[in-house]
C-alpha cells in the first residue's frame, strides 16, 4: 500500500469511528413527557405538555435536519415510586433520552436521581422546588420554568412591601410545600415581616375550612397558600365562603396557574397577586403560539408549565443537533448550558452552571370580571422582575456543581 | 387548645360529616338491599354536581332546581345501569358487582376528565345562601349551615322510610327472601331497581350540595369515595343508622385531627377503620 493509500484508509477509518461516536442512540431522539395526566395537576401539565413537546419538535424542523424525534408520555400520578419506576423503565429499556416536565416536586427529585444514575437528560418544567438547582442539583438536570425561590421573591416580596408583614401558612405537606414555605419565610423575614403560624395539609385535601379557621384565629394579615393546583382552587374558594378577605385578612396564592384562575372564576380570584414566567397574552409571538396550542388542546389555554416544556424541548434539540449525538446525558446538558437559549415564549436567556434556566419573571394581578375582554383574559402586568434578579443567586445555591 | 377553636372545628367536622353520611347512607342502602358494593357511587356523586353545573350553564336553572332535577336525572341513570348491567350479576359473587361498578366509575371519571380537565368548573353559592353568621366562636357560612340541616333531614327521612314504613318493610323482607315476597304479589325486581335509583339519587344530591363548596371536577368523587367506604365499613355494611351516625361521627373526629395534628387528617379515618376491623369485624353497628 502506498503512503497516500494508507492515509486515505486511516482518514476513512477515523471518519467512521467519528461517525460511530457521534450518533443518535437507537437512531431516534426519544423524549418522554412524565407528569400528572389525571389528577389535581393534570390541567397545568397533563396532555398540554405533550402538545407543547410535539410543537417544539415540529418547530425545530427535526425531520428536515435529519433528526428522528419521538415524543411519548406517561402518568406519574404524583407518586414518587410510580415516577421512579417509569423513569427507570424509559431510560433502561425503552430508549428514552430525555424526560421532560415532571411536576410534583417529590417526583421530580426522584427522577432527578434516576437521570443522574443513568446519565440521561432531565428537563423539568412543572416542579417548583428550588432544591433541584440547589442542594440536590445534578449535571444531568435543567430546571426551566420557575421555582419556589422565584415565587417567594416575586409574590412574597411584593406583598410584604405593601404592608402584608404577618403571615400564616397553609402548606401542602410534601417537598414542594416545604420548599415554598422555607423560601417565602426567608423573604418575609428579610423584608421585615414575620410568620406567626402555619399548618401542613395532606396533598389533595378537599376541605380547607378547618385550616382557614386556624388561619383566621391567628390574626395574621396574610394567609400564604403554599400549595398548588386543585388545593389552591379549593382553599381560595372556601376562603371566600368563610369571608376571610371581608374580615380584613388577605390571601397570597404563592403558586397560582392560569388554569387555577379559570377554575376559581374571576369573581373570587380577582385581585390575587401572582408570579409567573409566561402568560399567553404577552406579545405577538406568545399569542401566535397560543393560537396553535389551543387548536390542539380543545380550547384550553397554555400555562407557564406548557410553555416551559416547549422551550425546554426546543433547546434540548438544538443541543443534540449541535453535538450530533443524544448521549451521554451529561454532555448534552453541558451543551445546553453552553448554547444561549432563544425561543418565542421566553425570549433570549441562559442556563446557569447549576442547571437553572434564567429569564424574566412577571408579577401579575388577576383582573376584575368587568376588565376581562375575552376567554382567558385574566391577568394584568404589575411589574417585570428582570432575569438577573428573578432567581436565586448562584452563590446562595449550595449546589455542588458551582465552584 | 382553646375552646373557641374547638367548637369551630367540631362544627366544621359536622359539615364534612354530613357529606360522609349522605354518601355512606346511599352505599348502605344499596348494599343492604341489593348486596352490591357500589363503587360507582363517587362517580355518580360527581355526576350530580355536573348536572347542577350543566343546568346552570346550559339551561339557566339555578341551585334550587338542581337540588330536585339532579337526583332524579342521576337516579334515572342508576335505574338504567341496574336494569342493563347489575341485574345480571345478582346470582354471582359480590366481587363481580364491585368490579363492574368500579369499571363504570373509571369510565365516567375518565370521560369527564377528558372533556373538562381536572381544574374543575366554578359553581357559585345561590344568592339566598350567601353570607356568614358570626357565632362568636367562629364565622359560619350560611351555605354550610344549610348543608348540615338539609342532610340531617334527608338522612333521617331515608332511615324512616326504610325502617319505619310499610314500603321499607317490603324492601327489607325482599332482601331476606325475595321469592316469598314475590309470592305475595310484590314486584321485587322493580323494587330493587328503584332502590338502586334512590341510592344513587342520594349520591347526586350530595353532589349538588358539594358543588358550591368544592370544585365541580371529575376527581371530586374519587377523592371522597375511599373515605366513604371506610365510613361504611366502620359503621357496619348495610346498617342504615350505623352509616349515618358513623358519617357524622367520623367527620367530627377528622375535624379534630385537622386541629390537633393536621398531617394525619387524611389517614385518621383509616386508622380507625383498621382498629374497628380488628376489634369488631362486623362494624360498630353491624349485626352479623
Amino acid at each position: 500500500m502506498t503512503f497516500k493509500m494508507k492515509t486515505l484508509v486511516a482518514a476513512a477509518a477515523l471518519a467512521l469511528a467519528g461517525a460511530a461516536q457521534a450518533q443518535i442512540s437507537g437512531n431516534v431522539v426519544k423524549i418522554g413527557v412524565l407528569n400528572d395526566q389525571s389528577g389535581l395537576y393534570a390541567d397545568l401539565g397533563g396532555q398540554g405538555s405533550v402538545i407543547a413537546a410535539k410543537m417544539a419538535v415540529e418547530d425545530f424542523k427535526a425531520k428536515e435536519k435529519g433528526l428522528n424525534v419521538e415524543v411519548i408520555f406517561a402518568d406519574h400520578q404524583n407518586k414518587p415510586d410510580v415516577g421512579t419506576q417509569i423513569a427507570s423503565r424509559w431510560y433502561d429499556t425503552e430508549g428514552v433520552d430525555a424526560i421532560v416536565d415532571v411536576p410534583t416536586s417529590s417526583v421530580a427529585l426522584a427522577v432527578n436521581e434516576v437521570a443522574r444514575q443513568k446519565n440521561k437528560v432531565f428537563i423539568d418544567s412543572g416542579a417548583a422546588t428550588s432544591d433541584l438547582t440547589g442542594s440536590k442539583c445534578s449535571p444531568n438536570t435543567v430546571h426551566w420554568t420557575y421555582d419556589t425561590w422565584m415565587l417567594a421573591n416575586g409574590t412574597g416580596k411584593a406583598i410584604v412591601k405593601t404592608g402584608g408583614d404577618t403571615w400564616f401558612f397553609i402548606t401542602a405537606d410534601y417537598a414542594f410545600g416545604a420548599a415554598l414555605e422555607r423560601d417565602t419565610t426567608a423573604v418575609i423575614v428579610k423584608n421585615g415581616g414575620k410568620v406567626v403560624g402555619g399548618v401542613k395539609v395532606p396533598l389533595g385535601t378537599q376541605d380547607f375550612s378547618s385550616f382557614l379557621l386556624q388561619a383566621q384565629a391567628s390574626k395574621a394579615k396574610i394567609i400564604g397558600l403554599a400549595n398548588a393546583g386543585g388545593d389552591t382552587i379549593n382553599s381560595i374558594k372556601q376562603a371566600s365562603e368563610f369571608g376571610i378577605v371581608k374580615g380584613g385578612q388577605n390571601l397570597a396564592g404563592l403558586l397560582v396557574f392560569l388554569t387555577d384562575v379559570h377554575g376559581i372564576g374571576l369573581d373570587k380570584a380577582q385581585g390575587l397577586i401572582l408570579t409567573e414566567t409566561f402568560y399567553w397574552d404577552m406579545n405577538d409571538q406568545t399569542r401566535a403560539w397560543t393560537k396553535r396550542f389551543i387548536a390542539q388542546s380543545g380550547g384550553k389555554y397554555p400555562t407557564m408549565v406548557h410553555a416551559g416544556v416547549y422551550a425546554g424541548v426546543l433547546h434540548y434539540l438544538k443541543a443534540v443537533a449541535a453535538l450530533k449525538s443524544d448521549e451521554p446525558g451529561i454532555k448534552v446538558v453541558e451543551e445546553m448550558k453552553k448554547l444561549p437559549t432563544d425561543d418565542p415564549l421566553f425570549g433570549k436567556g441562559t442556563i446557569r452552571a447549576d442547571g437553572r434556566k434564567i429569564h424574566n419573571a412577571y408579577l401579575f394581578e388577576v383582573k376584575k370580571p368587568s376588565e376581562s375582554k375575552g376567554p382567558y383574559d385574566y391577568y394584568k402586568l404589575r411589574a417585570t422582575i428582570p432575569a438577573d434578579e428573578a432567581f436565586r443567586p448562584l452563590k446562595d445555591d449550595g449546589c455542588s456543581l458551582v465552584k | 387548645m382553646n375552646t373557641q377553636a374547638l367548637f369551630g372545628q367540631l362544627l366544621i367536622g359536622l359539615i364534612n360529616g354530613s357529606f360522609y353520611a349522605l354518601l355512606s347512607l346511599g352505599l348502605a342502602v344499596i348494599f343492604g338491599l341489593l348486596n352490591i358494593i357500589n363503587f360507582a357511587h363517587g362517580a355518580l356523586y360527581m355526576l350530580g354536581a355536573f348536572v347542577a353545573y350543566f343546568l346552570l350553564e346550559k339551561v339557566g336553572l339555578g341551585y334550587w332546581w338542581a337540588l330536585v332535577i339532579a337526583p332524579i336525572a342521576v337516579g334515572a341513570v342508576g335505574v338504567v345501569i341496574e336494569r342493563l348491567m347489575l341485574s345480571r350479576l345478582y346470582k354471582l359473587d359480590h366481587l363481580y358487582g364491585l368490579l363492574l361498578t368500579f369499571g363504570l366509575a373509571l369510565i365516567l371519571e375518565g370521560a369527564f376528565s377528558h372533556e373538562f380537565g381536572s381544574a374543575g368548573m366554578p359553581y357559585s353559592i345561590p344568592d339566598s345562601l350567601q353570607g356568614v353568621q358570626n357565632l362568636g366562636f367562629m364565622y359560619l357560612p350560611n351555605y354550610r349551615a344549610w348543608v348540615i340541616v338539609a342532610s340531617l333531614v334527608v338522612c333521617f327521612s331515608t332511615w324512616f322510610l326504610i325502617e319505619r314504613t310499610k314500603l321499607g318493610v317490603y324492601l327489607r323482607a325482599a332482601t331476606e327472601n325475595p321469592s316469598l315476597v314475590q309470592s305475595f304479589g310484590v314486584n321485587v325486581p322493580r323494587m330493587i331497581t328503584l332502590t338502586y335509583g334512590l341510592g344513587v339519587g342520594l349520591a347526586a344530591l350530595a353532589g349538588v350540595f358539594a358543588a358550591p363548596i368544592y370544585q365541580v371536577s371529575p376527581q371530586m368523587g374519587s377523592s371522597l369515595i375511599i373515605v366513604v367506604f371506610a365510613v361504611v365499613v366502620i359503621g357496619g355494611m348495610g346498617s342504615i343508622m350505623g352509616s349515618i351516625l358513623t358519617g357524622f361521627g367520623l367527620g367530627i373526629i377528622e375535624g379534630l385531627t385537622k386541629y390537633i395534628y393536621p398531617e394525619a387528617s387524611s389517614t385518621v379515618i383509616f386508622v380507625i377503620m383498621a382498629i374497628v376491623l380488628m376489634i369488631r369485624p362486623q362494624g360498630l353497628f353491624g349485626q352479623r
